[in-house]
């Protein structure tokens, strides 16, 4: 599985590369902004999943997820974020992503969000 | 009508000491004592790293979480899970987005519309931070098992601009 890790902080990229390094045969393609997040989607895509933080400079998260989902309706978009309020989460359901998980989270939260992630848009496709 | 103008909503004060507790409890595993909220009048936080972040939107000014240097090593290298020394650049990036969490976490529960911006980090024991003038400081003692650090809330609620 190729995931996009999209976040300004190293730290959190590494926190979620320990996450998905129990998921067999995953290989984690890593991005600073939203505008790093296209071009190693240019260079390096398709991705199976996407982890994509919304506070980010340059380019945030849902400015983001709203270009790739002009093209793309399909690869599976997780949003991970301090941004916790509703109506924050529906813009950004609205946009396009398939789930959402709040900062500070738990390694298992995360991969249960992944897991449960994957199974809808497999199912879905 | 609550006034604007002067002192510093409660609701904000909380919401800060919740996410605090909340953010480091659940990403370091560090359980914190929090202490009575003061005014304070000094330019300089109370500690020697420092993570900024502002706030736009129904309020602004920012928020300064400030750490003895001894705490902020205990805390990084427990949410790195290696020791980072304060001059490796991943330092100040664990710093900055504890810091991120921790504004992002108590914006929710302000009621407020409020955005944060990109977090900035300062280290080194005698550095000063312009503030808002025209509303209090107000800072939150912290203390773990890690050592002291601080939150201090420098925010005020501003009225909603209509178009
Ligand atoms: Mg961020």
């Amino acid at each position: 599985m190729k995931i996009l890790l999209v976040d300004d902080s190293r730290t959190m990229r590494n926190i979620w590369k320990k996450v998905i390094s129990s998921i067999d045969g995953s290989e984690a393609v890593e991005a600073g902004d939203g505008n790093e997040g296209l071009a190693a989607i240019e260079k390096s895509g398709p991705f199976d999943l996407m982890l994509i933080d919304w506070n980010m400079p340059n380019m945030d998260g849902l400015s983001m997820v709203k270009k790739v989902r002009e093209t793309d309706k399909s690869t599976a978009i997780i949003m991970v974020t301090t941004e916790a309020e509703k109506p924050r989460i529906i813009e950004a359901i609205k946009a396009g992503v398939n789930n959402y998980v709040v900062k500070p989270f738990t390694p298992d939260t995360l991969k249960d969000k992944i897991d449960e992630t994957m199974k809808k848009v497999g199912a879905a496709s | 009508m609550p006034d604007e103008s002067k002192g510093i909503n409660p609701k904000l004060i909380t919401a800060f000491v919740s996410s605090t507790r909340n953010v480091l409890s659940m990403m370091v595993g560090v359980e914190s004592e929090i202490g009575k909220p003061a005014l304070k009048t000094e330019s300089k936080p109370c500690y020697d790293v420092s993570g900024i972040v502002g706030f736009s939107g129904e309020v602004a000014g920012s928020v300064v979480i400030s750490f003895h240097e001894e705490a902020a090593l205990s805390i990084v290298e427990a949410f790195c899970g290696e020791r980072i020394e304060v001059d490796n650049p991943d330092f100040a990036d664990a710093i900055g987005e504890l810091s991120n969490m921790i504004a992002g976490n108590a914006k929710k529960d302000f009621g407020l519309e409020a955005s944060i911006g990109i977090p900035s980090v300062i280290i080194g024991p005698e550095h000063t931070l312009a503030r808002l003038s025209d509303v209090p400081c107000i800072a939150i003692p912290c203390s773990s098992e890690v050592g002291n650090f601080s939150v201090e809330v420098n925010i005020k609620q501003v009225s909603k601009v209509t178009v």
